[in-house]
């Protein structure tokens, strides 16, 4: 299906949701198309190839509310489907905060370029694709003794959507996406550690194509000999990539769900200061090729560059429009963007040498947090710190704190931005973890 | 406009794509071996057993050695209510077929939604590609194959709607408000989901699942002077509307506010290595995550498990057995036939304290000259299939939940989770305690919550020095996650004695 043929069949299952009893309605129709190849002992693995459509529907009927998706598009079935949905929706109970959002506050048309899509996505040779994947294989392939077993794999995939509402917005949006990954395991003793490197890119000719076999080797290598250290209270470094983990909770705590729904830690604390003067935090959704770059929201809501935190004092919460009416606020938006982060001076080495005893965590194994009270629990792996240096690598242990706590305790905020990724986190040190291990 | 119950019924999500209009020329397959059960799966996905050789064969024609067709039509449906009204309503509806060629290990996959001739075809030849010798494949026949029935039911979910759900959830919420004045929010929902598959593949084996599936629960929130805690409890089984009763909701209203008023007094344990007791059900987890994936054959062949050397090794006390099994009537990880068209057996991963078996899908057995055991499944008809656990249980044991407490100085006694995580190769696992008790010179004495246990998963094992003879099966709503896919699963566990694990905690 091209834009137009997607733009046709949404308003035509949008308007014959309105002429069948919704008074409003909001349908979006995205395809995707991917294909991924997996290289193992220097032959293919797997190869897979998709295509996939899909149409979902949101339905406002006398009051009432629901939302359904298929991937049946033929109209005649489509028609019954929705009429169907209707009918069913009627058995609810009425929602006086469902609607769809207010008409100004939609996206309306223009804005830069954002260059979410490479436009020569379809013209990437197959056999180049395959390629990739057995040459980040043979950076590793019989490269060490120890070596277990290497997968080396290139995937991509473009997605395109289109969404309309019965008030008034019209707008679609595409990406796509490259990526390029390594997973090696080697013996060390009993264990056999594992570890893995992913390369990924909006545009195949920014890729970085080489290296991911490499850094996946190293990786694994430097894993060997993992133990778990003497519990006690020390700093904690924790790596780029794997901020997100602890970053989720404190953000999940922002939504207007969570705060409506009393499961957030963070109720009733805009304009006051919630962290570490050191975290200054910018939701920007305009950032050229950024991986969470939009115009629109999933309601269609235009985005705003907003400051969330500012020196610890939290600015704003993601609000949808059902939970701004049922909060009385104005609606934000329900989801982040790009989350940029003001960083410090030190790149991870840096952060590193400033430590006389710590953990530097680079991955982490289960654990949760508690919504409502920000008290967390995570499994942990990493090395060991001392006078600055990292000595050697541990595992099987915790983390144990709170959210509000941990995020107040900053030490430093690194200035190695991980790029591969809508949120994007540099590495950070805490003060005043508490371990647990022997 | 007046909704006529059985109208409402037929698409609400449920199309029953092969009813509403069904092509003639289908009626005309010869194929006497066809029984009139797999004719209406034939029938429900607009195929006939010669387009369902075609594919086979032009998904054969590059020189694969095996393919398989798997078809399925998924209908998913549900209602919550927040904020005292059932007020949202969801439903998806999943249609499709993929296309899967082996090449020995090396696998080619594609997937079609749409399951005209042409489409199939072009599925096919891309999933071909793994393999790079043209050749033309034999026809081959129909083996008809009926599966087992371990959740046959009285009442489909098709049949049913939402209108006659809405009480359900209702009451779950006017009980949980009920029962304790510091409720403040509840959250509560119903979920039902049926699948219908139809299975061919190279070898002529021709079969076909109905899977019901339904999920009910509630999130209780309560609140007592400034401190807000809560609390999820659901139950899911394969089985038909029947099993919604008041009895059902009464147990779990009651058991959301006990585990709700728990946290209010709970806090943390000393931080370290000490004794942990898992208590009878939920804690089956730790069979999930420290034995269950690195016992998945796909990471053992590949050496990548810490278990991949311990095949017919000892690895737990003689009087440890440990099960993964489809069979288990209306539970949610039973399966009548697993993903790849498979009979599903009651598998023992550790007999007697020894490694008897690995979790296995077609490649892994076949690397490793076994029969499969039943466990290759996938998330829809858009993935390949992978080794999955099922239900994964330990017997009982010849300790008594007693003798188990007596023998701990200081420790803690844990039976109420939300998730766990395993890295394969390091064996390292853990799992997040919602809520448990210290124990202390063999009593429970004070409530902990909100701790994350780490162990290793050969350690662990083999540390399991006690099992009692409490087992019990939970029927919460498990789904594991694997290479991007979920699956359903259940788990369970008498009460055992772990001698040691790492408990996070303070260090104070």
């Amino acid at each position: 299906m091209n834009k137009e043929e997607k733009y046709n069949l949404a308003k035509w299952a949008m308007n014959h949701a309105l002429e069948n009893g919704a008074q409003q309605a909001s349908v979006t129709i995205a395809n995707s198309v991917s294909s991924s190849v997996e290289v193992r002992e220097q032959k293919i693995d797997k190869l897979e190839q998709a295509i996939q459509s899909g149409l979902s529907i949101r339905l406002f009927v006398d009051g009432r509310y629901s939302a359904h998706s298929t991937s049946r598009l033929k109209k005649e079935e489509l028609a019954h489907f929705i009429e169907e949905a209707i009918a069913g929706t009627r058995f609810l109970s009425e929602d006086e905060f469902r609607t769809l959002p207010e008409p100004e506050l939609y996206y309306k048309g223009g804005g830069a370029n954002l260059e979410l899509l490479d436009k020569d996505f379809d013209k990437v040779d197959p056999q180049k694709k395959i390629k990739l994947a057995f040459d980040a294989e043979s950076e590793v392939f019989g490269k060490d003794d120890r070596l277990i077993s290497v997968s080396a794999g290139y995937y991509d995939n473009k997605n395109e959507r289109v969404m309309v509402t019965s008030n008034g917005f019209e707008g679609d949006s595409s990406n796509s996406v490259f990526g390029v990954y390594t997973s090696v395991s080697v013996k060390g003793g009993d264990a056999r550690p594992e570890a893995g490197w992913n390369e990924s890119a909006i545009q195949y000719a920014n890729l970085k194509k080489e290296g991911s076999g490499s850094i996946a080797l190293e990786k694994a290598l430097s894993k060997i000999g993992q133990q778990k250290i003497q519990s006690g209270t020390m700093p904690m470094i924790v790596e780029n990539r794997q901020v997100g983990r602890i970053f989720g909770p404190l953000i999940n705590a922002l939504s207007g769900s969570e705060i409506q729904q009393k499961n957030s830690f963070l109720i009733n604390k805009l304009g006051e200061k919630v962290a570490s003067e050191k975290l200054t935090l910018t939701d920007d959704p305009f950032i050229v090729g950024g991986r969470g770059s939009r115009l629109f929201d999933g309601e269609g809501l235009a985005t705003q560059k907003r400051t969330v935190f500012d020196k610890g004092v939290l600015k704003t919460y993601y609000i949808d429009t059902y939970y701004g009416k049922k909060l009385e606020m104005e609606p934000t938006s329900g989801s982040t963007t790009n989350l940029v982060f003001e960083t410090g001076d030190k790149d991870l080495q840096g952060l590193i040498a400033s430590v006389d005893k710590g953990i530097l965590v680079t991955g982490f194994n289960g654990g949760n947090s508690n919504g409502s009270s920000g008290d967390f629990s995570y499994g942990i792996e990493g090395f060991l710190i001392e006078d600055g240096k990292i000595t050697k690598p541990v595992a099987e242990m915790n983390i144990t704190g709170n959210m509000k706590q941990l995020w107040s305790s900053i030490g430093e905020v690194g200035n190695d931005v991980n790029q591969n990724s809508s949120w994007r986190t540099p590495s950070i040190l805490f003060e005043n973890i508490d371990f647990s291990g022997l | 406009m007046n909704v006529d119950r059985r109208s409402f019924i037929k698409t609400s999500g449920m199309f029953a794509a092969g009813s509403v209009m069904l092509p003639s020329f289908l009626q005309s397959c010869h194929n006497e071996q066809i029984s009139a059960n797999v004719k209406s799966y034939l029938d429900h996905f607009e195929v006939s057993a010669e387009m369902l050789q075609k594919v086979i064969a032009a998904a054969m024609s590059k020189g694969g050695n095996y393919a398989d067709l798997y078809f399925e039509h998924k209908i998913t449906n549900s209602i919550s209510l927040e904020d005292g009204k059932v007020n949202r309503a969801y439903s998806n509806v999943d249609f499709g077929v993929g296309i899967r060629v082996l090449k020995g290990d090396q696998t080619g996959f594609a997937y079609s939604e749409n399951i005209s001739l042409d489409d199939m075809l072009n599925a096919a030849k891309l999933a071909a590609n793994i393999a790079d010798q043209p050749n033309e494949f034999a026809p081959i026949g129909v083996n008809e194959k009926a599966p087992a029935n371990f959740y046959p039911i009285q009442q489909k979910w098709t049949d049913v709607t939402i209108g006659d759900k809405v009480p359900f959830v209702q009451k779950i919420n006017d009980k949980v408000f009920s029962l304790d004045e510091k409720v403040s929010k509840v959250n509560a929902f119903l979920g039902d989901e049926t699948s219908y598959v139809l299975f061919y593949n190279s070898e002529g084996r021709l079969t076909y699942d109905y899977r019901p599936m339904m999920r009910v629960g509630a999130v209780c929130v309560m609140e007592k002077d400034g401190q807000i805690e809560n609390s999820y409890v659901a139950r899911s089984f394969r089985s038909g509307f029947e099993v919604m009763t008041d009895e059902l909701l009464d147990e779990i209203a009651k058991e959301a506010i006990e585990k709700t008023n728990l946290l209010f007094e709970a806090g943390k344990p000393k931080a370290g290595e000490m004794p942990v007791v898992l208590g009878a059900g939920g804690s089956g987890i730790l069979l999930h995550e420290a034995i269950g994936h690195t016992f998945e054959a796909d990471f053992n062949r590949k050496g990548t498990s810490i278990f991949s050397d311990k095949f017919g090794k000892k690895v737990a006390e003689n009087f440890i057995n440990i099960i993964d099994d489809g069979t288990l009537p209306y539970d949610r990880g039973a399966i009548n036939i697993d993903d790849e068209g498979n009979d599903v057996q009651k598998t023992y991963l550790v007999k007697d304290g020894i490694l008897n078996s690995y979790i296995h899908d077609r490649i892994s057995a076949q690397y490793y000259g076994v029969e499969p055991t039943g466990n290759g499944r996938r998330e829809s008809f858009r993935n390949m299939p992978l080794p999955r656990m099922r239900s994964t249980y330990m017997e009982n044991g010849p300790h008594t939940v007693d003798d188990i407490l007596a023998q701990v100085d200081y420790g803690v006694y844990v039976d109420n989770f939300s998730n766990g995580e395993v890295k394969i190769g390091a064996g390292d696992f853990t799992f997040f305690v919602k809520s448990g008790y210290v124990i202390e010179k063999g009593k429970l004495t004070r409530p902990i919550k909100d701790i994350n246990i780490v162990g290793n998963g050969p350690q662990a094992l083999a540390d399991i020095t006690m099992t009692a003879n409490d087992y019990k099966n939970d029927s919460g709503t498990w789904t594991c996650g694997k290479d991007g896919q979920s699956v359903p699963v259940t788990l369970g566990l008498p009460t055992v004695l772990v001698k040691k694990m790492t408990v996070g905690g303070t260090n104070a």
